[in-house]
């Protein structure tokens, strides 16, 4: 076999979409009622729940206490069926605790955390089922639970992955996809401003600033998704709300 | 934008593996054609007049071929007439797993505009997707896929029928079951009309081009009839694929290359890629071991048990007998190649189990017209010998005999003694000029077409000048006396060279090469037209550029008294020729001179002159010679290899004479300087960039390479050390016999073919630099970017390293340019094979018009039937048989450790002195060889007579 095609002479990739499409996103936010707030986000083949407790005041060891701010404590996992074949996936592996660090960071910058001082605001996401860009999907899902939660932020944070094949950077990277070097980028959508960006591939530096473009204009994409999700729930929540 | 309407979800399992990916359907995916109305395309590609005059179509008309009509029809597709034609993605995509060169094929098809080609993305479209149905194979599903589309198409251009007189889309299927399958669901009851129609009738039905249908390849269905091939079988079935994978894990069957012989078309090896950087070679003897394998396939090798093993034959046997009487010669050839060798000479012996992968091409070559007068099935001879010959249908016998065809092979059925194959194109002629020399560039895969507008379209514009912004970057150097040494008529000049005392009372040594980087920029046409064609092919009298003729004859050219853009390369030395600093920059030079090597050469010696030209040469040349010294103290090699020149008629430019190259003190004095300069780039670069720059390695050859050499030192009791370069060096050196003035030339000779072939590698692939020949830790190609691509590669590592110009990704790749070396690489190596060749066939013609000569040569090698002999005077290697079928063969006896061959009373030994008539062999228009027969020693029923020094109008008949 001569290896993937992943985009087509007509523009076309493996599953269809063009260059910049991103997947279908699909998502609900409120869907546990003991959490604060939570979100159910399908991003393509790739479902991620978020859930988040707080702010509250700390817990465990208190020496983590942050006296100007909350401290934010972000914790990420797969479950055993999130991929192809059933594996176990001990809590606190290399690799999850690197992602829970990146979540973290993420809203870090994006949480008003100098609203609650002494406090402490938790952030748990499991991915459900995996095909590419589980970071992107953790964050996006995130962001509607921080909101479901009543927690003031800056902005929308919203991430998106970004590959480059032949010349042209993709968007939204399914698993198939992720083979090839790529970025992601998680964005305050409004001002611009970049959360986290992170890239372990070899990239030459003249790519980077076309991939940025694309990058940014997908979290946009985004970002109008997410933003479509929060209204939609508030008009239902309101309707509950009035009508008993 | 309109983005996924319908969502589904596509399981795919191969193997225990589960994908899950996801689908996306799209509604604007449009039709490409220019009559509809209801697509929102921006372009178009099918024409609204889409005729292909047709008996069967009348009427405008689409194709949709199926995947096997585009696998086995292609050399159709491909004609001009073929246009307007749907290629699905399913079709697209199947070929891509079947055949990867058809793939690429089909593509260019697509790019090409005059084509009319259009890709139709079916597979993402929504109404014309299908999912596979329980029970349904994948070929099936893919078939019912194209058979939609089809539909699709012909509904959704009903609407329009009307004003484009009837336009119908045509389906091309060879296969039969998907023929009634089409025709019972309904496509003929359905509103829209789609013809089905089989591939063959189809072409044969086109009014205007009847030589198509020679092209037609034959399908599996049509068998061949039982006229050519006898019911018995003639070779063991091929294993099928999996099974040869499962026998390859298992180590019971071995993958390789299958390189036929060039001498012996009943033996072949087979080349096993070990672990590491070792392979082995794997015999294969006989028709039934070979089993249908051609030249260059990968095939999988069975050992055959130890007691079964025998020793490569040194006979030379080419396939002569006519299709009919076959095989009678056969058996009685087979018989004499299993000879019972000792134990020692027995090589790994093999036969072929299975195919792995074809590496079928379209072959250069002629027709042999059969003998029956109607017949339409010939035989095909390629030129390469090393190709079996191809059965071919055709009915325009009569006009391709004696023409120089191509032809493409589509099958070998186990009950054919030769492939199947069919017509492509005519070249012209055979034993014309052009026709040859395109065979040749055709054979040898060298890329030879004019540069196209897309590449010509990167050129700087005329009149050109150096602007003041390069003015300001570059270093100026214009009042340096620069000047170049290049053999005589050399238009694409890319070294000059400069020497001038300092005032300290040091040297300034300059290398001056062409800034061919400053004109091909990364990733336009040009650029990769060049990396392309990797370098410049020097043929005789004719020269296939690299980079068009403006920059290699012009732009870059440095050419004396005009201002040149240059990468120099400048080196402060005191007397004794070490190396005080050295210093990359990019400049502007001015040569003061271009002389040749002669011109130089008098310059020096002339003590009268006294200009600045002649010391800066006369300082160089000083320099070099300590130099050479220098290295050869090291260990380099000094080899030899004769080299012809012809001079050619300035009006017919057939060659007139015939003269070996001679080397002059100057030859080496340029030569020495690049060396220098390769040098001190390589470890630039190196320093610089360790991951990916692009060096050239020759690695040492392994022992037993030089036991031909040993062998035949020895019988003139000569010792030869090859432990080392330098040894080998010394011992080649020291090596001389009285009265024997031309055996140290000889001895170097066979030295050369002992080495191995230098190469381009990226250092970030491989730990070993270093270069053997010239015994230089590590090397590179620099000065001369005008006709190699490496060099530019080269040029542009050198000016991110010193600052000049910016990277760019595919330079940094390692991945990348350990493709780009390897295209080089072969490319290279193409181009010694076609300027080999194009001596030849230049020798040739110069035989023919002289007749028969009689001159003095030496034996080369010894064979078992044969000696080879050189003959110093034209470089010429020829070989002379001492047995011949028609005659009784005179009493040879073969003693392989010598290695010496009696002949009757007289025995030959490697350099033997001989004496040889030299003619033009013409009885084989396609192979004309020049024959030698033995004049000297005399040796009664073997050698010929002294033939008259007049050439004579009748040439004799020779024994071979």
């Amino acid at each position: 076999m001569a290896g993937l095609e992943l985009l087509s002479d007509q523009g076309y990739r493996l599953d269809g979409r063009k260059a910049t499409e991103l997947r279908k996103v699909q998502a609900r936010m409120g869907v546990f009622a003991q959490a604060d707030g939570s979100a159910y986000l399908e991003q393509g083949n790739t479902r991620a729940l978020a859930v988040v407790y707080g702010p509250h005041e700390m817990r465990g060891s208190r020496s983590r206490t942050l006296h100007d701010r909350a401290a934010i404590n972000c914790q990420y996992s797969m479950a055993t069926f999130s991929t192809a074949e059933r594996k176990r996936r001990p809590h606190g592996d290399r690799k999850s605790t690197e992602m829970s660090l990146h979540l973290k960071q993420t809203f870090e910058a994006a949480i008003m955390t100098q609203l609650y001082p002494r406090s402490q605001i938790d952030i748990y996401v499991k991915i459900l089922q995996s095909d590419g860009g589980n970071y992107s999907v953790c964050v996006n899902a995130a962001t509607l639970a921080v909101i479901d939660a009543g927690i003031p932020m800056r902005d929308y944070v919203c991430a998106c992955s970004v590959g480059f094949v032949d010349e042209t950077p993709l968007a939204d990277l399914c698993y198939a996809e992720e083979s090839v070097s790529s970025l992601s980028v998680a964005l305050l959508p409004r001002g611009g401003q970049i959360a986290l960006l992170q890239m372990d591939a070899r990239l030459h530096q003249d790519h980077l600033e076309a991939l940025m473009e694309a990058a940014m204009t997908a979290c946009k994409g985004v970002s109008k998704v997410l933003d479509e999700v929060v209204r939609q729930h508030l008009q239902e929540a309101a309707v509950l709300n009035v009508c008993p | 934008m309109l983005k996924s309407k319908t969502f589904v979800k596509k399981t795919r399992s191969g193997g225990v593996m589960k994908i899950v990916r996801e689908h996306y359907l799209r509604d604007d995916i449009w039709c490409g054609s220019e009559v509809c109305t209801g697509c929102k395309q921006e372009s178009t590609v099918l024409q609204k007049d889409a005729c292909i005059e047709s008996n069967l179509c009348s009427y405008p008309h689409y194709l949709i071929p199926d995947t096997n009509v585009v696998l086995h029809q292609i050399d159709v597709l491909e004609d001009p007439v073929i246009r307007n034609v749907i290629i699905l993605q399913t079709v697209l995509q199947e070929v891509r797993h079947r055949s990867a060169p058809i793939y690429k094929r089909v593509k260019d098809m697509i790019h090409e505009k005059e084509k009319h080609f259009y890709t139709f993305t079916n597979e993402h479209h929504r109404e014309t997707f299908i999912e596979r149905e329980p029970g349904e194979t994948a070929n099936d599903r893919n078939d019912r896929a194209i058979r939609v589309s089809a539909k699709w198409y012909s509904q959704h251009l009903k609407p329009f029928e009307a004003d484009t007189e009837g336009l119908k889309v045509v389906l091309l299927t060879n296969d039969l079951r998907n023929k009634q399958t089409a025709e019972e669901s309904g496509f003929r009851m359905s509103s829209a009309t789609v013809f089905i129609i089989s591939g063959e009738e189809y072409i044969k039905s086109l009014i205007a081009n009847p030589e198509l249908v020679d092209r037609l390849a034959l399908s599996n269905d049509e068998k061949v009839t039982n006229e050519i091939t006898s019911s018995k079988l003639l070779y063991p079935e091929h294993l099928p694929l999996s099974r040869i994978q499962a026998g390859i894990k298992s180590g019971s069957f071995l993958q390789g290359t299958f390189r036929a012989s060039r001498d012996n078309y009943l033996e072949a090896t087979v080349f096993v890629q070990g672990e590491g950087e070792d392979g082995t070679e794997v015999l294969l003897q006989g028709l039934q071991n070979l089993n249908r394998a051609v030249h260059q396939d990968v095939v999988a090798v069975q050992l055959l048990p130890r007691n079964q093993w025998v020793a490569p034959s040194s006979v030379v046997l080419q396939d002569e007998g006519a299709a009919k009487d076959d095989n009678v010669d056969e058996e009685e050839e087979e018989n004499t190649l299993k000879e019972s060798a000792t134990e020692s000479v027995r090589k790994p012996t093999g036969k072929v189990v299975g195919i792995i992968k074809r590496n079928w091409r379209p072959f250069c070559g002629m027709l042999n017209v059969s003998q029956i007068k109607e017949s339409t099935r010939h035989l095909f001879t390629p030129a390469d010998r090393r190709i079996p010959r191809i059965r071919i249908e055709t009915r325009q016998a009569a006009t391709l005999a004696g023409q120089r065809i191509m032809v493409a092979i589509d099958g070998w059925p186990k009950d054919s003694r030769y492939p199947n194959g069919h017509f492509v194109r005519s070249l012209g002629s055979a034993g014309e000029k052009e026709t040859e020399e395109e065979v040749l560039l055709l054979e040898h895969d060298v890329p030879h077409q004019a540069f196209s507008q897309a590449v010509l379209s990167f050129l700087p514009k005329m009149p050109w000048a150096i602007t003041p912004e390069e003015m300001a970057k570059r270093m100026d150097l214009r009042h340096l006396t620069v000047c170049s040494v290049d053999p005589p008529g050399c238009t694409d000049i890319d070294d000059a060279l400069h020497c001038r005392e300092l005032e300290n009372g040091n040297l300034e040594v300059g290398v001056h090469i062409a800034d061919v980087s400053h004109f091909i920029r990364p990733g336009n046409a040009l650029d990769k037209e060049a990396a392309n064609r990797g370098t410049t092919v020097y043929l005789c009298g004719k020269r296939i550029d690299m980079v068009p003729e403006l920059l290699s004859s012009n732009l870059c050219s440095l050419r004396s008294n005009v201002e040149r853009l240059a990468f120099s390369c400048i080196w402060e030395m005191n007397h004794k020729a070490e190396i005080l600093s050295t210093k990359f920059t990019k400049s502007i030079i001015n040569s003061k001179a271009s002389l040749t090597y002669a011109e130089a050469q008098m310059r020096i010696d002339d003590t009268s002159m006294n200009d600045e030209i002649t010391t800066s040469l006369r300082g160089l040349n000083k320099l070099a010679k300590i130099l050479k010294r220098q290295r050869i103290e090291k260990g380099a090699l000094t080899l030899s290899s004769l080299e012809v020149r012809f001079h050619m008629d300035s009006e017919t430019h057939d060659p007139i004479e015939l003269q070996t190259k001679e080397l002059m003190e100057t030859n080496s004095m340029v030569e020495e300087f690049m060396l220098l300069a390769n040098i001190s780039v390589a470890q630039k670069i190196y320093d610089e960039f360790s991951e990916c720059a692009l060096l050239r390695k020759h690695p040492a050859p392994p022992p037993s390479n030089y036991d031909i050499l040993l062998k035949a030192a020895k019988s003139k009791n000569v010792e030869i050390h090859t432990d080392s370069a330098k040894a080998l060096a010394d011992s080649l050196d020291g090596a001389r016999v009285k009265d024997f003035p031309y055996f140290n030339t000889l001895l170097r000779i066979l030295a050369t073919r002992c080495m191995m072939q230098a190469v381009y590698f990226c250092s970030g692939m491989d730990s070993d630099f270093h270069h053997y020949g010239l015994a230089s830790p590590i090397y590179t190609h620099f000065t001369s970017p005008i006709r190699r691509y490496a060099d530019i590669i080269v040029h542009r590592l050198l000016a991110v390293a010193i600052g000049a110009d910016s990277t760019y990704a595919d330079l940094m790749d390692k991945h990348k340019q350990s493709a780009l070396c390897n295209n080089l690489n072969y490319r290279h190596k193409m181009a010694q094979y076609a300027q080999r060749s194009s001596v030849a066939f230049h020798t040739q013609l110069f035989f023919k018009s002289r007749g028969i000569l009689n001159e003095e040569g030496f034996v080369l090698f010894v064979r078992k039937n044969a000696i080879i002999v050189l003959i110093p005077k034209f470089g010429l290697e020829g070989t002379v048989f001492f047995d011949s079928k028609d005659k009784t063969a005179p009493n040879i006896v073969f003693d392989e450790e010598g290695p010496t061959l009696t002949v009757e009373q007289h025995t030959f030994h490697i350099f033997d002195k001989v004496k040889v008539t030299i003619s033009l062999d013409a009885s084989n228009i396609q192979h004309q060889k020049i024959r030698m027969a033995l004049t000297e020693p005399v040796i009664p029923g073997v050698s010929v007579p002294v033939p008259d020094v007049e050439p004579q109008a009748k040439k004799p008949k020779l024994d071979r």
